[in-house]
């Protein structure tokens, strides 16, 4: 038997099972029936993380010394809307943000009330989903006070946040959280980092900070903070724009 | 072959917890390690503490200047062109992703769904190397085949086994394990695998905020991505070592007893 199979045999074979099967990778990756097993991982993932961990745990603060020197922007980094380009112009004195959808008050805020706000500052890690990370300084209001002061109606379940950056294709950013991660008290929408005003890079003037997610839940450049009871009708339907074009997870706590 | 030589006799040498956690791992170790280099594609640089990103220093970095491809290691810097930072696919087109698109799983840029293969057979793996625990604990295969006992730590045993492998000389009389092979199974199972979870673990940002612990324990999630990446590149090379020693010492014989547990003695020591 030992004869029939020699080494350079079982060697170039290993190669051409190596090569089929990295074929059959792509090919299972683009089968409908895989990918829903593939994709099945992140429901267990985000029921996984809540069975074990405690959900109202906050994430770690940093001090000042652990600053990054130089905390990078990525995605969108100057939104080229002539809208949002005459907001920056005008160094965004009247920049509204709309607080709508399933609240009992729908209000629009401008960037001087929501400054005159209760406001939180927290020195805590941003992970890019591509593997960086960056600490920085964030200044903002709990999203919690403005979600109170809107009131919340029964039947609510995610927050719905829309930007003013076309991220591709036209369509603006948009991303989602569940009220576990929107009541949190490290949930912030921030308008400063490392104690200036947000730069146009890092989503000036408003963002969202929402510790414990990957850096595409934390939505820069938000003009319009919704309260939905289902992210059916969301975009293409799975709660954010890089959910929906090229199938990232929705819980990005992993 | 030597035709009228005795039958050969056959010990059982495999349980079946272990054959089908081997085969498990062919399966998920592979495509974590695939996916893994494409998740690393992402961002090919690698920082020791808290944080790291473009403008801070890596201690590792694959990238591409548009002609060739390099990687930098501290100040030292290799030409890799063909293989990392710059290479060919099969219809000739050039890539400049850090690792090529034979090694990675999909085989072109696709962050999405690397990590969904990734994050899928972490599963697989975690659930597989906590079953292969509890049964190897539960059937005395940790006790019995598996601890180093005193006589395993002789310096004169060890520099035997040593010579032995050197000289390409396989013991196969009996079913247990050579001392190097004790030392390479149990720093795999109960150092190296444990290792990729925790590390894996680590760089989840929610896992960070429940279990703080994690980051101290590894100095920061860039540490722990660091860590995650050496500890892959120790595992292909335990990959490697095990493939060419079951190539030398008999791959049909080894292969089988590994599917049907049944180890074929040489005709021989059957005596």
């Amino acid at each position: 038997m030992s004869a029939i199979l020699t080494r350079r045999r079982l060697i170039t074979g290993a190669a051409l099972g190596a090569g089929g099967l990295l074929a059959g990778c792509d090919k299972l990756g683009e089968n409908e029936g895989f990918r829903k097993i593939l994709f099945s991982a992140d429901a267990m993932n985000r029921h996984a993380q809540r069975l074990l961990t405690d959900r109202e745990a906050l994430a770690r603060e940093f001090d000042q010394s652990d600053l990054s020197p130089f905390f990078r922007g990525n995605g969108s980094q100057n939104p080229q809307d002539p809208n949002y380009q005459a907001h920056a112009a005008a160094n965004f004195s009247d920049w509204r943000v709309a607080i709508d959808g399933l609240v009992s008050r729908p209000e629009t805020l401008s960037m001087a009330q929501i400054r005159s706000m209760p406001q939180r500052t927290q020195i805590t890690r941003h992970d890019c989903v591509e593997g960086w990370s960056a600490i920085g300084k964030w200044t903002g209001v709990p999203l919690k006070m403005l979600l109170d002061q809107a009131g919340l109606r029964d039947g609510a379940r995610y927050i719905v946040f829309h930007c003013a950056d076309d991220s591709g294709g036209g369509t603006q950013y948009y991303e989602s959280i569940d009220l576990i991660d929107a009541f949190h008290p490290q949930t912030i929408m921030a308008w400063a980092l490392n104690d200036a005003v947000l730069p146009i890079r890092n989503g000036a003037p408003l963002r969202l900070r929402v510790e414990r997610h990957l850096g595409y839940k934390h939505a820069k450049y938000v003009q319009r903070i919704e309260a939905v009871a289902s992210l059916d009708g969301i975009g293409l339907g799975k709660g954010g724009f890089w959910e929906d074009r090229a199938g990232y997870e929705w819980y990005a706590g992993i | 072959m030597v035709i009228d030589a005795p039958p050969a006799r056959s010990v059982f040498r495999h349980r079946l917890s272990t054959r089908l956690w081997h085969w498990v791992n062919v399966v998920a170790l592979v495509t974590l390690l695939m996916s893994g280099l494409m998740i690393f594609n992402a961002h090919p640089r690698l920082y020791w503490g808290q944080y790291g990103a473009n403008a801070d220093s890596a201690w590792l970095e694959i990238g591409s200047t548009g002609t060739e491809g390099y990687l930098k290691i501290g100040d030292r810097r290799w030409d890799t062109s063909g293989v990392l930072g710059y290479w060919k696919d099969g219809q000739g087109n050039v890539g400049r992703g850090a690792f090529p698109g034979w090694a990675t799983i999909p085989s072109t840029y696709n962050l999405a769904m690397a990590r969904r293969w990734h994050l899928t057979f972490a599963w697989v793996f975690a659930f597989g190397l906590l079953f292969f625990m509890i049964r190897s604990l539960w059937n005395g295969h940790i006790r019995k085949d598996l601890a180093i006992g005193r006589t395993d730590i002789r310096p004169a045993a060890i520099g035997r086994d040593i010579m032995d492998h050197l000289k390409l000389r396989f013991h196969h009389g009996d079913a247990r394990f050579n001392i190097l092979q004790k030392f390479s199974y149990v720093g795999v199972i109960f150092i190296l695998l444990p290792l990729m979870i925790l590390t894996g673990l680590t760089m989840s940002p929610g896992l960070n905020a429940a279990w703080p612990w994690l980051l101290d324990l590894f100095g920061g999630r860039q540490s722990a991505r660091s860590i995650h990446f050496i500890v892959a590149g120790l595992l292909v090379g335990f990959i490697i070592v095990h493939l060419a020693l079951v190539l030398l010492s008999g791959p049909v014989n080894g292969i089988r007893s590994m599917i049907t547990g049944w180890f074929r003695l040489p005709a021989e020591k059957a005596q």
